[in-house]
């Protein structure tokens, strides 16, 4: 996600980091170039406006720093003024109630993700221990309640909804109560997808919001909307009125400039990122993070936060202990291949790495579907040779490659690399050769 | 085939051309000249009041845009052409989603042709960024109409999540169904996403169609495969086949669709005749990647160009156009059975200008 974006910054300021000093015709080609990004990105054309006004007026008035190089602090000027754009440092939690059961109501256009993204706050909201129910009150679109009812059972989710009833108000106000009958923590209230022009609908939201007294609105919006995305956020904030946006199909490639505009037009923050179809692919936006990424500057902190979620610690011990006394086999291989692979596809965890948007931009996605191979390939060994890998033989390699559906050569290919890595981890674990930059938290990379 | 639902009584054979021809003419005139029906079925009735319906519908849906462009090309149409009017007509095309790379070129035409002297005002300017625009449109030898020639014709619609794909076919469906009297069958092979299916089921009982199911979850080729075998046992004209969203980014979910695509072509000589891939008007600049990565991976025909209802501008199907020369066939423009609606360049341009 931004990828493009930081590209193109990262294009821009290339070439004034080289330089050293920053004249005039140097702003005034970042400002062109960063214009030029943000409009491609789905930025609004006013928001660009005003954000390269300001971004200008930023660099024309500092001071040189001592510390970076006018390049430095050029990309550190965009960056601070993207962060302000976006809200700043954190992102805010939802607001619940003090007591009772919590109303979430839930907006958006048809199409944005609304329903999908009920489930996904559901799985959320179950995962910090809370029960949770769902209201379907989209009586619009044909079989939206049954993906509710299937989305509210995947997500383990109480799925009110009333057969027969035609007005969502009356669904809705039911489920409040309902909700609260059965001491549900938290209500999260579907509503129909509407286009902002319809006047009828956007009143029908504003009924549904009265009536259910919601502790926190959010609008549902798709990251690859374009110009448009601030006549929508400006629409549903003159009628209904919402507190905060979840932002869908970030997994794609939209430069997602929608998300800056529409907080630089509504000041209202960007609460979570959905990430995936999955329904655990919710994220809590980090406004900082995610200006540091569209710099490219990588989001290293929610790779950690990945890491450490997903790894577990004891394991990679035992593993390191084994690394350094030269017994890592191929099973502990595909053990720690798994790991790495349970994170998500790996071209996402690339793309967290600093400098890594852009390197793995010429390679196309890293293939999935080579990890599988290799996962084949070690499957099709028996445990003795995973155990020994420097002893199989001509005809047990070609039994192997018969087995994993592959060939000789790429048998012959892993042991080969296998080998290698098992060389470069002695000595890493002897001390005798560091990586640059430290070592990665238990071997992740391997 | 577990999950297939076919009627199985035998179709009596009947003379299709010219049954089919007679009911090709009860048609709205500008459906019938956006559908391919073979050489044998147009029709070339034409009633202005029809086309009247059509373009007001479009200019309604396309209502806040050309608000918004006319009052502000209108004060830049006023006067002589200046920096300030090239200026505020580049606001506007970017506004309107149309995209940097084909603002500009646009602008860089219009500006050609004002030193050149073939444009002296600003009327003369708001005339040509129409045929411009119309022009954009319609790149260098494609087409608008939907290639339905072929017996049986096969059509499959992509795009990714929540672009209104099974909408739009069930309104295609109905098109064809009822008003040009074809005999459709569905094929739901969107088995992802929770209750496609059922959506689907409900536009294949407005339209009087046949669907073909699979299990959820289940393998979409499979679905498409015994679609073809239900169109071929019932002689039916047209197949349309419904795919789950997915997006452009997804290599494995875009191998799947090149998987269900190399099924339709295995199977039906020259199918599928017509592969729309559908993008939400309220799409930015992503919509120029997503038609690029779905026509690299099932060779796409065509965009359905959907909820221009709103206020959206659409425009980035003009950058789609521009970029990639890939047609603009049917928009969406409101959520009623008749608003699935053929493209037509110079309306969609004119009604973007707000003429």
């Amino acid at each position: 996600m931004f990828d493009q974006l930081s590209e193109r910054l990262q294009g821009v300021m290339d070439g004034v980091r080289d330089r050293g000093t920053l004249s005039d015709e140097d702003v005034a080609a970042a400002l062109r170039e960063v214009r030029l990004a943000l409009l491609e990105a789905d930025v609004n054309f006013k928001v660009v406006k005003s954000f390269t006004e300001s971004l200008g007026a930023r660099l024309e008035g500092a001071e040189i720093s001592d510390a970076l190089n006018p390049g430095q602090q050029v990309v550190k000027a965009v960056n601070d003024e993207l962060c302000e754009l976006m809200g700043g440092g954190g992102g805010r939690d939802l607001v619940f109630a003090p007591s009772g059961t919590t109303v979430i109501l839930i907006a958006g256009l048809q199409g944005s993700g609304k329903t999908t993204a009920c489930g996904k706050l559901a799985v959320l909201l179950a995962a910090q221990s809370k029960r949770v129910g769902i209201a379907a009150c989209d009586l619009q679109r044909p079989a939206a309640v049954e993906q509710l009812k299937k989305v509210g059972q995947q997500a383990g989710a109480t799925v009110f909804s009333l057969e027969g009833e035609q007005d969502p108000v009356a669904v809705a106000a039911w489920a409040v109560e309902s909700a609260k009958e059965e001491g549900l923590d938290v209500l999260i209230v579907d509503t129909a997808g509407r286009t902002v022009v319809d006047q009828g609908l956007m009143d029908e939201l504003a009924s549904v919001r009265k009536v259910v007294s919601p502790h926190d609105v959010v609008l549902v919006l798709d990251a690859m909307t374009g110009q448009e995305a601030v006549g929508v956020a400006e629409a549903f904030a003159e009628t209904a009125g919402f507190d905060g946006i979840l932002l869908t199909k970030l997994d794609g490639d939209a430069r997602g400039g929608a998300a800056l505009s529409v907080k630089a037009v509504t000041g209202k923050p960007i609460l979570f990122g959905s990430t995936g179809e999955k329904l655990d692919a919710l994220e809590k936006f980090h406004p900082d993070r995610m200006a540091g990424r569209i710099l490219g500057m990588g989001d290293v902190m929610s790779l950690i936060e990945k890491t450490e979620e997903k790894f577990d610690a004891d394991r990679a011990k035992e593993l390191e202990e084994k690394m350094r006394s030269e017994q890592f086999t191929l099973d502990d291989f595909l053990d720690q291949m798994k790991q790495v692979r349970s994170m998500g596809p790996i071209g996402n965890l690339m793309k967290m790495i600093p400098g890594m948007g852009k390197a793995t931009a010429g390679m196309g996605d890293v293939d999935e579907r080579e990890l599988d191979r290799v996962e084949a390939i070690v499957l099709s060994m028996t445990p003795w040779e995973r155990a020994n890998p420097e002893r199989i033989d001509g005809s047990r390699r070609k039994r192997i490659a018969a087995g994993s559906g592959t060939s000789v050569q790429a048998v012959n290919r892993l042991l080969k690399q296998f080998a290698q890595m098992r060389k470069l981890m002695k000595q890493m674990a002897s001390g005798k050769l560091s990586l640059p930059g430290g070592s990665m938290p238990g071997g992740l990379m391997g | 085939m577990p999950g297939v639902v076919l009627r199985t009584e035998q179709k009596q054979p009947e003379p299709v051309c010219a049954s089919s021809l007679h009911r090709v003419k009860q048609m709205d005139s500008e459906w019938s000249r956006a559908l391919d029906l073979g050489a044998d079925l147009e029709s070339e009735v034409e009633t202005a009041e029809q086309k009247q319906g059509a373009f007001a519908r479009l200019r309604e849906g396309l209502g806040r845009t050309r608000q918004a462009l006319s009052a502000e090309l209108g004060a830049s149409f006023g006067g002589a052409i200046d920096s300030a009017t090239w200026e505020s007509l580049e606001e506007l095309l970017v506004l309107a989603d149309v995209g940097v790379p084909t603002t500009v070129r646009v602008i860089e035409q219009l500006e050609h042709e004002t030193e050149a002297g073939s444009i002296t005002d600003g009327e003369g300017l708001r005339q040509r960024l129409i045929e411009v625009l119309a022009e954009v449109a319609q790149p260098d030898g494609s087409t608008s109409r939907l290639d339905l020639s072929a017996h049986p014709s096969v059509v499959m619609v992509v795009g990714v999540n929540g672009t209104g794909k099974t909408t739009s076919i069930g309104k295609l469906a109905h098109v064809l169904s009822r008003e040009a009297g074809l005999e459709v069958v569905l094929a739901a092979a969107d088995t992802y996403r929770a209750a496609a299916v059922e959506q689907l089921t409900e536009w294949a009982e407005r339209a009087g169609c046949d669907i073909v199911k699979g299990a959820d979850g289940g393998d979409p080729g499979a679905v498409v495969f015994d679609g073809v075998a239900a169109t071929e046992a019932r002689d039916a004209d047209v197949l349309i086949c419904d795919t789950a969203g997915r997006l452009h980014t997804d290599s494995d979910l875009m191998s799947e669709l090149t998987k269900v695509r190399r099924v339709i072509a295995d199977r039906v000589v020259g199918a599928p005749q017509e592969t729309l891939v559908v993008i939400d008007a309220t799409t930015g600049q992503n919509g120029v990647r997503q038609a690029k990565e779905f026509a690299d991976a099932v060779e796409v025909t065509g965009v359905v160009l959907t909820k221009l209802d709103g206020s959206s501008k659409g425009g980035v199907a003009l950058a789609v156009a521009a970029e990639l020369g890939i047609p603009v066939k049917l928009v969406g423009i409101g959520e009623s059975l008749e608003d699935l609606r053929p493209f037509d360049p110079l309306e969609f341009s004119r009604a973007l200008v707000g003429e």
